[in-house]
């Protein structure tokens, strides 16, 4: 399909693509603030919530917090490559960052089995409610961000459409930003 | 321009086309309309004639009538004033006034529309369930939403949740491409004053509602999984609190008023201008005051919540957020009547609609104030006070402005003309009729009368012969409205068909898709457009002509 | 104009009746106003043949002061409606007397539950009187509610004090009334509670201290509990 000129234009000085990530990331903003703040209200008003919280492993949290940043600076390094038109080297650089999605996904899963496993399930009490819904939320972005870097990256390789680099990079430095504000309220607070 | 051959299929259900993604919106949204005011006919048949067999329907049951109110509401905000406000309108109009060949991402746009679709059919589907439809009020407070054993409905609660869920998506996703499109692909020349008010409107009201409907979603997900998981985050028995449902609702509920409100006011504004051949006064004030009551908005969600079981000092700042607001909106209404000033009004079929609005939200507007204060919501909390008070907005809101959008822009999407004596009669008989059916409610909350009440020969002090008068005149003027809608439908059809043909201007207006032929093509623009001045140059002095369309470069000037 | 149908029957309902008065008579001045203006535009600048239309672009001074006076004056009157409205809210919510007798009314899907204090005038005691949908009270004397809900949100409305309070499962919210007329009066529930939210309807009888003096004897019997 042929793009409309509509796309194309910049009246306001930014690009469409990267003008259409600001405004999704606002409105991301919005619904994990919600979340959060409800969490954060529920903490201050739930003192036990402490020691609930202190069942969480902060060991998985900072291994995928590194991988997380790790991710980052290779979605970093992608936009360089893609900002001076090397397609393949973005492309790879890429491919890093969804492997250290999948590596976050899989720690996430080791870590959650371990925890039902004894026995602190989505339902056992509201923080854990809290902790599965918000962390599961964080990682549906990851698994969608993760599937649209694959898209960006298979169109990448072919030197095609290379400002999408920098747009999937930008959303996902706002995965991570999510993960640094949920992991010192999930897994330090204690 | 591309000129493709497309099969059916491909041009009217597939396409990325912004002008067919309208029309599929507006289509279904007035589909859902109709779907809506049934379930008020039959809601309000039980009011008149109570445990009566209702034509059409049968027996209305307690479970049923909650039912009914219930979605009457949840449909007509979600599925008939969003999708026609924000979503047809924006789509249909931002590009073409903006000056360009379409939105900007045509295949996001395609699929917002599928899934608005998903969510209506969800929401329709959950009349047909074992259990029924959601009764528990628009506003689906816990614990009776996320509890079964409460609410006895339990495959109609979370498909309810789901539908509303996936229609927040789908605006998301539509919200994005009117913002941008705005935003972005303006013709050269066309500066932030320059833009029509309507999309100026449509994408504030996008800015508002992708800013305060994020913790509305985490509000739904954390219902849903209250409902379906058996998490308690709203479950006072394991530690949950039924009040933060409320905060995360109101805190969206109230700016999604306004969202409804701008494209409305936008609509009154292209079509007065246009009829009064009148500049807008003051166009930075209507702009700003629209901004200042966006941002206002977020302030004042806890009015709703006066008796909830908040903190009292907390209702005293609520209060005062809440009367300040009607500043700015005054502010904008005074404004809006002060165009007509100097004017030369020709009032069509467009024209009364709009002029209808004015009159009608005036009241809707006053009436909150009512609410807004503290102290009197008190009494008028659950009231009918409070409904005739938002009938008196919404209804404006998301069926006058409505008419007076289609009947003014359906020349520009059909190519033909609507014919003006049918407009007229429909518009006397619809606007009659809405206050025949809500100012005696005005009378019935003062009077006690409480909400979503199935029957009210329960209690003595609201039984009496006088109210239960009033309440069987409000139905009949309902039904008398309900009917009348079948001048506008044949009107509407017939006239796509049978219509005079209009030319590519037939109101002598100022703005892009006057340029283009009736219907666009696809694309839009032959040559997209230079725009060389504001919306509203209307009997400018220098000029004989009374209008002066953004295209013309001022060099042609007669 | 409420009065027509629902007496005054609390201390505080004429201090709402007159707070909601004020507001009528405010708001609806400048309604009649602005409709006026509105209706008279319509009619004074109709089109005629041969007459242009102004170009008014909304700068002119003379022009702009139609709409920032109103506008000031708004603001006036919104800061008396705002300060009558405090008044009045702090009056019923926030600053709550002493009570002389306190009562326990309970929401529940669907019916009001009334625990009231009995002879010895103390809740909680062995003397108290249970009622289903029927709440006694001695008119003249100050009165705590202790609301509460077993299940959903109920709230607790008496029309004829004005007066209204959601119930909230997992909270004891307190609040007050004192009643200045007899009768018997409705009480409703305000907030949608399920199916039977439309029959979930009490009475409230305010009584003469002889009545309610009486109405404890018959009723009173140590933990009496009706069904």
């Amino acid at each position: 399909m042929e793009k409309p000129v509509a796309t194309v234009r910049s009246a306001a000085g930014i690009s469409t693509g990267m003008l259409s990530i600001w405004w999704l990331l606002a409105s991301e903003i919005v619904i994990f603030g919600g979340l959060l703040g409800a969490y954060i209200m529920h903490r201050i008003g739930h003192p036990e919530w402490a020691e609930y919280a202190s069942h969480t492993n902060t060991w998985f949290g900072t291994l995928n917090t590194v991988i997380l940043l790790s991710s980052s600076l290779s979605a970093v390094l992608a936009h360089h490559a893609a900002e001076q038109g090397d397609g393949k080297k973005a492309a790879k650089l890429l491919y890093m960052t969804v492997g250290g999605a999948v590596g976050f996904l899989v720690v996430k899963s080791i870590e959650w089995t371990i925890e039902i496993q004894h026995g602190y399930t989505i339902t056992a009490n509201s923080f854990w409610s809290f902790y599965y819904v918000a962390a599961g939320i964080h990682g549906g972005h990851v698994i969608v961000g993760a599937l649209f870097m694959l898209w960006v990256a298979g169109l990448a390789k072919k030197n095609k459409e290379l400002q999408r680099v920098e747009m999937v990079g930008v959303y996902w430095h706002f995965v991570d930003l999510v993960w640094i504000f949920l992991f010192p309220l999930l897994y330090i607070a204690k | 321009m591309a000129a493709h051959k497309q099969n059916f299929f491909m041009k009217y259900l597939w396409s990325t086309d912004h002008k067919i993604i309208a029309m599929q919106y507006l289509f279904t949204g007035m589909f859902m309309a109709l779907v809506g005011g049934f379930l008020a006919y039959a809601f309000r048949m039980q009011l008149a004639f109570p445990g009566t067999d209702i034509p059409l329907f049968g027996v209305v049951s307690p479970g049923e009538y909650n039912a009914l109110v219930t979605n009457h509401g949840t449909i007509m905000i979600f599925w008939v004033a969003m999708p026609v406000l924000v979503a047809a309108l924006g789509n249909y109009l931002i590009p073409l006034m903006v000056g360009c060949d379409d939105m900007v991402f045509p295949r996001l746009n395609r699929l917002s529309y599928q899934v608005f679709l998903v969510s209506a059919i969800i929401i329709l589907a959950s009349f047909f369930v074992p259990g029924g439809a959601f009764g528990g009020a628009w506003t689906a407070y816990p614990p009776l939403s996320t509890t079964a054993e409460f609410s006895l409905t339990p495959f109609g609660s979370p498909l309810w949740v789901l539908a509303v869920a996936l229609e927040f998506v789908a605006f998301l996703m539509g919200g994005i491409n009117f913002i941008t499109t705005a935003m972005n692909s303006r013709a050269p020349g066309m500066k932030m004053f320059d833009v029509p008010i309507v999309v100026w409107f449509i994408v504030l009201a996008s800015i508002l509602f992708m800013g305060s409907v994020g913790p509305l979603i985490a509000g739904a997900i954390m219902l849903l999984f209250d409902q379906l998981v058996g998490t308690g985050y709203f479950n006072p028995g394991v530690g949950g609190d039924p009040i933060l449902y409320q905060h995360l609702f109101w805190f969206f509920g109230h700016p999604e008023v306004y969202v409804v409100l701008l494209p409305a006011l936008g609509i009154v504004a292209e079509v007065i201008t246009v009829f009064s051949r009148k500049k807008l006064f003051a166009y930075k004030i209507v702009l700003y005051t629209a901004i200042a009551t966006g941002v206002l908005s977020f302030f004042v969600w806890a009015h709703h919540q006066f008796v909830a079981g908040i903190d009292p000092r907390m209702a005293n700042v609520f209060t005062v957020t809440t009367v300040l607001i009607s500043i700015p909106i005054a502010e904008m209404l005074f404004v809006y009547i002060a165009t007509l000033y100097g004017g030369s009004i020709r009032l069509t079929t467009p024209m009364l609609w709009a002029l209808a609005f004015l009159a009608e939200f005036l009241l809707g507007g006053v009436t909150g104030i009512f609410l807004g204060a503290s102290g009197a919501d008190v009494y008028f909390h659950d009231t009918y006070f409070v409904l005739a008070h938002f009938h008196y907005t919404f209804f404006p809101i998301a069926i006058i402005s409505v008419f007076a959008a289609v009947t003014f822009w359906f020349p520009k999407m059909f190519g033909r003309l609507m014919n003006e004596t049918l407009g007229k009669v429909h518009f006397w008989i619809t606007v009659v009729c809405f206050n025949g059916i809500f100012l005696p409610l005005f009378l019935l909350g003062t009077w006690g009368q409480h909400r979503r009440i199935y029957n009210y020969e329960h209690f003595p002090e609201l039984a009496g012969q006088d109210m239960q008068q009033l309440r069987v005149f409000a139905t009949m003027c309902l039904v008398v409205m309900l009917c009348a809608q079948a001048i506008f439908l044949f009107n509407f059809f017939w006239s796509m068909f049978k219509g005079k043909k209009a030319g590519k201007n037939p109101w002598k207006a100022n703005t892009l898709e006057w340029t283009v032929p009736s219907p666009p093509p696809h694309g839009n623009f032959a040559k997209l457009p230079v725009c060389y001045r504001g919306p509203y140059e209307y009997s400018h002095p220098d000029r004989e002509e009374d209008y002066w369309p953004q295209d013309e470069p001022a060099s042609e000037t007669t | 104009m409420i009065e027509s149908h629902l007496e005054q029957a609390s201390t505080y309902a004429a201090d709402i009746d007159n707070l909601i008065m004020f507001i009528g008579a405010v708001s609806f001045f400048w309604f009649f106003c602005a409709q006026g203006m509105f209706f008279y535009l319509i009619f004074r600048f109709r089109a005629k043949p041969g007459v242009k239309a102004e170009y008014i672009t909304g700068d002119e001074k003379h022009l702009k002061r139609w709409v920032s006076i109103p506008h000031l004056l708004i603001i006036v009157c919104d800061v008396f409606i705002i300060i009558g409205a405090v008044m009045v809210w702090v009056n019923v919510k926030q600053d709550l007397p002493d009570p002389d007798r306190t009562v326990r009314v309970i929401g529940q899907q669907w019916a009001w539950t009334f625990v009231h204090p009995g002879a010895d005038g103390v809740l909680d005691t062995e003397d108290d009187i249970t009622t289903i949908d029927e709440l006694h009270i001695e008119v003249g004397q100050v009165y705590h509610y202790q609301l509460q809900s077993e299940d959903v949100l109920h709230s607790f409305s008496v029309p004829v004090f004005r007066l209204k309070q959601d119930a909230v499962p997992g909270r004891r919210i307190t609040g007050w009334f004192e009643a200045i007329t007899t009768g018997q009066h409705d009480i409703q529930c305000a907030e949608m509670c399920g199916i039977g939210h439309g029959a979930m309807a009490a009475q409230i009888y305010i009584e003469t201290p002889e009545q309610h003096a009486q109405w404890i004897r018959q009723r009173g019997e140590p933990l009496a509990a009706a069904d």
